[in-house]
């Protein structure tokens, strides 16, 4: 820059000729220099007031960005922890005593439409019936063409079917996410497990509802997403489980009979192993409920008959009026007891299924089965006694087993419990309870006289329950009852399994006509067993509905030619799988008893 | 000394402020890789069950009796029987093998030099 002098000498000179004063020059080109310099500093000062200008207005612009995103976005909850993000929203797993899967969650798709967007409705209506036989392609087209812009197709669909549809390259089908819940082994313990459907269903998901048994029972339990991760563990042994199952149904056809029960049970723990009712069904396609005017709930596969039937169950009762008359101090098992009969009793006839003779002692009464002594042993117990001792085993009140089904069958009892209803139901008769109901009376004798609870869910500890009769009653009655299979007069002599020391009572009962009175030829077989018998651990319960034995010249019904075979297979097979090692019996050691107590 | 003081405190803030900042974006990042690992966790679990579930299946009693049934003459399997129990004296130990003893090695144990 080329600076201006303050004192030119050419206008100096030029002013000095002219007489001027050189100052007034050097005043006014000083004025002028201050002039430029205020300009430029204004200038300067201009722009830099401009560059902050821009800067805060874009740091504002920031700040008014940032306040109204998080304004506008919801605010992320403070955590103390990274624990949490959804991990199952699922339904937790049902296993058996050993960790075998019996129920589980499935991922799978549902099949929804959206006609709005389908381009041909018509063929993908048809496409879809071939690839679903049990679709309707009419009524599929139908609903495409329709007003609606949305349809279900299929609940659930497998990965091959998912391809399929794929295939038909339809826009306007979709598929949903969902889960399922899968029973791997079909129809074993169909009756435990009950089944699962939909409660809530959208695209994106759907809720998974338990509808029968144990998946009903515990519904809270399974869905509660904090012990989702946590399996149910079940006291049954899924081998077991499925043996039974086996020789319960191969027994059911080879005799004919319309269903079948079973209810194996720890004697101690009071946990049911196996659980069985035939005819079953398979729970990952649960059939509906019989519906209708001539439909019987008690005929449909849904019937639970080891929980929800009721029977009367017959000469298995006679140990418990036995048991209670050992207890009370009114007989022996060398007692002898009066068995003529008839016993005529307002209107009614006590018989016996043949004549045993005039006299027999307590423990032939219960080995040769005899109503006549069971009634006249009943008599002397009385009715209040009865009522006390019964209702202590658990024959007055629903089982308390964790199925929703298991709440609503409570024994059938008499309206008016007179003195016939004692000697009646004695003998088994006039008192109906479902098998599970008497294998929880037997487990109380085979636990040593203190009353057991069944129970589903895998236990550790053996229940401690009140005593219902002393541990010497009910060895007394574990020696009466091994009789009734080892004695040759016994009415269960095919029942013995060698080395497993099986007793047991049989029970053979007539059916009651719905219009009453009961039928000749239609019965109900049971056999309640315990094994070993000199130191029970398990109790079995096996009832045959209508069974007929046809092998020999005349039908046989009795329960020691149908149930006993069946529930001795079962025994047989299932006591090795128990881990039950055969042994050999111990001599009866009848005279021997502690003293030091 | 006043300023040295001003001059410290101003470091300590900024120090403090940098210390404050670097722990927040570390905490951050272990929450989001907690965050990624408990949704691999999810997605193994939910692996693990299709696997349990399939393992079931393949195992489930009846597909087991049938392929018992169907591989009989090669395998001969048959339900547990209550005879298979056995005790541990029936079984036959195997005879003890004993290796005969030789000496093409001898090792002299006393050094007649050493006297």
């Amino acid at each position: 820059m080329i600076r201006t002098p303050l004192r030119p000498l050419a206008r100096i000179l030029k002013a000095r000729e002219s007489g001027g004063n050189p100052d007034a020059i050097e005043r006014e080109n000083i004025r002028r220099r201050h002039e430029e310099m205020h300009d430029r500093d204004r200038r300067r000062a201009e722009r830099r007031l401009l560059v902050m200008g821009a800067m805060f207005f874009c740091a504002f612009a920031v700040i008014g960005t940032r306040m109204g995103v998080l304004a506008s976005s919801p605010p992320p909850a403070p955590r103390a922890s990274a624990k949490g993000a959804e991990i199952l929203a699922q339904r937790a797993t049902i296993t058996d005593r050993r960790g075998r899967i019996l129920a589980s969650n499935f991922d799978t798709h549902s099949l929804y439409a959206k006609p709005r967007r389908m381009i041909e409705p018509r063929r993908a209506a048809r496409e879809l019936a071939k690839i679903f036989p049990d679709l309707d392609a009419a009524r599929l087209q139908r609903s495409f063409t329709g007003n609606s812009s949305f349809a279900w197709v299929r609940k659930t669909i497998s990965p091959e079917q998912k391809q399929a549809v794929h295939d038909i390259g339809e826009p306007g089908l979709r598929f949903g996410r969902r889960e399922m819940r899968l029973y791997p082994n079909g129809a074993v313990a169909a009756h435990v497990l009950g089944g699962a459907g939909f409660g809530l269903e959208a695209v994106a998901g759907a809720e998974v509802l338990g509808i029968a048994g144990i998946e009903s029972y515990f519904d809270d339990r399974l869905r509660n997403p904090a012990r989702g991760h946590e399996p149910l563990v079940l006291s049954l042994d899924l081998s077991v489980q499925a043996a039974t199952e086996r020789v319960l149904s191969g027994g059911m056809r080879l005799l004919n009979a319309k269903g079948a029960a079973a209810v194996m049970m720890d004697a101690h723990t009071g946990e049911v192993i196996s659980l069985v009712s035939l005819p079953d069904f398979d729970p990952n396609d649960r059939p509906d409920p019989p519906t209708g005017e001539d439909a019987k709930a008690g005929e449909s596969p849904l019937f639970n008959r080891a929980v929800q039937g009721r029977y009367e169950l017959g000469s298995t009762f006679k140990i418990f009026a036995v048991a209670q008359a050992l207890e009370l101090g009114l007989v022996t098992p060398e007692t002898m007891i009066d068995t003529t009969g008839p016993i005529r009793k307002d209107g009614f006839r006590i018989r016996d299924f043949k004549d045993y003779g005039p006299r027999l002692s307590v423990e032939k009464v219960i080995v040769k089965s005899s109503n006549l002594g069971t009634a006249r042993i009943a008599a002397d117990i009385g009715i209040e006694r009865q009522k006390d001792f019964l209702r202590q085993l658990g024959f007055f009140d629903a089982t308390g087993l964790e199925l929703i089904e298991a709440a609503g069958a409570k024994p059938l009892l008499p309206p008016r419990w007179n003195e016939l209803s004692t000697m009646t139901i004695a003998y088994g008769h006039g008192l109906s309870a479902s098998p599970l109901h008497l294998a929880a009376g037997y487990a109380a004798i085979a636990n040593g006289g203190r009353k057991v609870i069944p129970t589903l869910l895998r236990t550790r500890a053996p229940q401690e329950g009140t005593r219902i009769m002393s541990e010497d009653t009910a060895r007394q009655s574990w020696r009466m009852l091994r009789g009734v299979v080892a004695d040759p007069e016994g009415t269960a002599t095919m029942g013995d399994v060698s080395g497993y020391f099986v007793a047991g009572k049989t029970g053979t009962a007539e059916k009651i006509k719905p219009g009453g009175g009961y039928y000749e030829d239609r019965i109900i077989a049971t056999f309640a067993s315990i094994f070993p018998a000199h130191d029970p651990r398990y109790v079995l319960v096996v009832t045959l509905d209508e069974p007929v034995e046809t092998s020999g010249s005349e039908p046989r019904r009795t329960a020691g030619w149908t149930a006993v075979p069946v529930a001795r297979e079962i025994i047989r097979r299932t006591a090795p799988l128990l881990g039950l090692r055969p042994e050999i019996e111990p001599p009866r050691l009848a005279d021997i008893r502690r003293t030091s107590d | 000394m006043r300023g040295l003081l001003y001059v410290f405190s101003a470091l300590a803030v900024i120090g403090l402020a940098f210390w404050a900042y670097h722990e927040n974006y570390k905490t951050q990042a272990a929450q989001a890789r907690a965050e990624a690992l408990e949704r691999e966790i999810s997605l193994a679990r939910q692996r693990l069950r299709m696997l349990n579930a399939e393992w079931a299946y393949l195992n489930r009693p009846d597909r087991l009796r049938d392929l018992a049934e169907m591989n009989f003459d090669s395998l001969g399997l048959l339900p547990l029987q209550p005879h298979q129990f056995g005790r541990v004296d029936q079984v036959a130990y195997p005879p003890r093998v004993r290796a005969p003893l030789s000496f093409n090695n001898p090792v002299d144990v006393s050094d007649p030099e050493a006297q």
